[in-house]
């Protein structure tokens, strides 16, 4: 029983361990893939998402109600679409 | 009604999804291709313990990380994109989207993100076995992933499993299964995933072939061209298969888009197929731009025929007779579009009737809008259009995408045949003009890719939803300069990020199996 409970306390430290030496036993490559990713999800997140791409509904309203009573209004008035 | 919209925001949000969703693209299917060929040389080298083959696992592996790494999240701009310039169609479709969207990401997490750590990880640290249970989830669970993707793009080809609420203007879902196992979806999956497997096996053969070539590493690039030719020709032949079960599903359910891709005007029975064609520019039709002729057509009599409905007589509907009305081999009947446009409109009258009716407290009018909406719902989309012509894809694209797509199919059954044939005359080392091929392979297989996707997207135009919601109608109603503006941003951003993988890439393979691996 204590022989189970220790190997379940050691499993996060395993874990842990186990992505740590991953991480820093990468090739050049993988470090080189690292930049590449988080400059890319900086762009996408902090950059597209925050400043071009806001969700259009959930800006422009504040509840299911009123959304749904815009598009029903576009679908069904399309001329409101005319810029 | 169409004058009401402003296609240029239509045309730029187009634009722009077409751009993300053809960029996302080229990651992807090499990511669900080498996942499967990594996970067979990893098998082998368990079963042998032969470390040539850890050697080979590796190799690509590494490849498969670069591409996976790159590739990463570039699918969620298609998401921001239907939140900010498709809110009309991400409201209308409810949660038939965000469910298996929702599914796709737990699966993703969960499989490809916890195991693709052990498979880069792991080697050394955990055992053989577990090592590969590891690659084969990981191969597993990204095919799992394209499968929830594609069972929500089935849905926007054939609608199934839901209802529409007038109340919310959304659909809802009422039966899952049939969301799930719709023939549009399973056929579109099983198709997209065999042919991201044969992009895969070409890519192997190619880059080992550039090995062979250089004279470089012969056994590792002889032990990969096999493998990769034996998946390749499997899962080619698989893509014929399924690719020949869609478009019988195709032709189906939406007939239009059949008719289309293969340039066919005017049905008949025992129609032919037309294995090789060029457009004219003399238009049949002088009204109408997206009508051409054929001034060259090599056309097997009766094969369209029996393609579509496993009879070589049976009747085929030509774009002509779609729009006109007219009976399938069943004895049923088609009504005319225009005929569909005034059911449209009555379906689009009848919410609005139904809305106001709600506003009013009117409970007897609020059952006649519904009764009426429920008749016409089918066409609700149809009520959008003037000309029924207007209902016809852009047929050139839609014809010669799919044409590109199915030659350069077989071109690639040949060349895995041809490569199998070399390597067991073990002749393959010395036919230099077949391993140039097999290298200039590389982009074809990124093309045929494309144009499967060009004909899925364009080919069911003007539709976002078919019959239920056209493009025009799906679109926010936001500044078109903004969608201009972040269309270039994204073709500077994914334009970069292809630039670093292929440069990351080409310097691992310079590298070669011995000094790389990870």
């Amino acid at each position: 029983m204590n022989n189970v409970l220790s190997k379940l306390i050691e499993l996060p430290k395993k874990v842990w361990r186990f992505y740590y030496e991953g991480f820093r036993n990468q090739a050049k490559w993988g470090r080189q893939l690292w930049l590449v990713i988080l400059i890319k999800l900086f762009i996408m997140f902090f950059v597209l998402k925050l400043f071009f791409f806001p969700n259009f509904l959930n800006t422009k309203y504040t509840n299911d109600q009123e959304r749904s009573d815009y598009v029903i209004d576009q679908l069904t008035n399309p001329k409101n679409q005319l810029k | 009604m169409i004058e009401n919209f402003d296609l240029s925001l239509v045309d730029w949000s187009r634009a722009q999804f077409a751009l993300t969703a053809m960029y996302h693209w080229i990651f992807v299917p090499l990511t669900l291709g080498m996942a499967f060929i990594i996970a067979i040389m990893e098998t082998i080298y368990v079963k042998t313990n032969n470390p040539e083959w850890k050697k080979i696992t590796k190799f690509w592996m590494t490849l498969f990380g670069i591409n996976f790494a790159i590739g990463v999240a570039t699918g969620i701009i298609l998401e921001f994109e239907f939140g900010t310039n498709w809110s009309n169609y991400s409201w209308f479709v409810g949660d038939i989207f965000g469910a298996p969207l929702a599914i796709e990401g737990i699966m993703a997490f969960f499989l490809e993100s916890t195991f693709i750590a052990v498979m880069f990880f792991g080697w050394n640290k955990v055992s053989k076995r577990f090592h590969l249970l590891s690659t084969w989830l990981v191969a597993v669970g990204s095919n799992l992933s394209a499968l929830w993707i594609l069972v929500a793009n089935g849905w926007m080809q054939n609608p199934v499993g839901m209802k529409f609420n007038p109340e919310t203007a959304r659909n809802e879902m009422d039966n899952f299964w049939e969301v799930l196992f719709s023939p549009t979806a399973i056929n579109k999956f099983l198709h997209t995933i065999s042919s991201a497997y044969v992009l895969g096996a070409v890519f192997v053969i190619g880059v080992s072939a550039w090995y062979l070539l250089k004279k470089k590493e012969v056994v590792f690039a002889k032990k990969s061209i096999v493998v990769a030719a034996v998946f390749g020709l499997l899962t080619s032949l698989f893509t014929v298969m399924t690719g020949d079960n869609s478009a019988r599903e195709i032709v189906r359910d939406q007939p239009m888009k059949f008719a289309a891709i293969e340039g066919l005007y005017n049905g008949s029975r025992g129609a032919g197929l037309v294995a090789l064609g060029f457009m004219s520019t003399t238009e049949s039709d002088e009204a109408n731009e997206n009508m051409k002729d054929f001034s060259f057509k090599i056309e097997i009599p009766n094969m369209l025929s029996y393609m579509a409905y496993l009879d070589g007589n049976a009747f085929v509907p030509g774009v002509h007779d779609i729009v006109n009305g007219y009976t399938d081999n069943n004895g049923e009947v088609h009504p005319p579009v225009s005929v569909k446009m005034e059911m449209g409109r009555k379906a689009i009258a009848a919410l609005k009737a139904f809305k106001q009716a709600k506003k009013t407290n009117d409970e007897l009018g609020q059952e006649e809008a519904q009764k009426e909406l429920e008749a016409n719902f089918k066409y609700f989309g149809y009520g959008y259009f003037n000309d029924p012509y207007d209902t016809v894809p852009p047929i050139s694209m839609s014809f010669y995408s799919f044409h590109i797509m199915v030659g350069l199919g077989m071109y690639f059954i040949l060349l895995f045949v041809l490569c199998l044939v070399f390597i067991y005359k073990e002749s393959v080392v010395n036919k230099k003009w077949f391993l140039r091929l097999a290298i200039w392979s590389i982009p074809l297989a990124y093309i045929a890719s494309e144009c499967g996707w060009i004909v899925a997207e364009m080919g069911r135009q003007p539709w976002v939803i078919q019959d239920l919601m056209p493009t025009m109608a799906a679109v926010s109603n936001i500044d078109s300069m903004s969608v201009k503006i972040t269309f270039f941003l994204f073709l500077v951003v994914f334009t970069g990020l292809l630039i670093a993988e292929i440069k990351i890439m080409l310097k691992q393979i310079k590298i070669g199996p011995n000094h790389g691996g990870n």
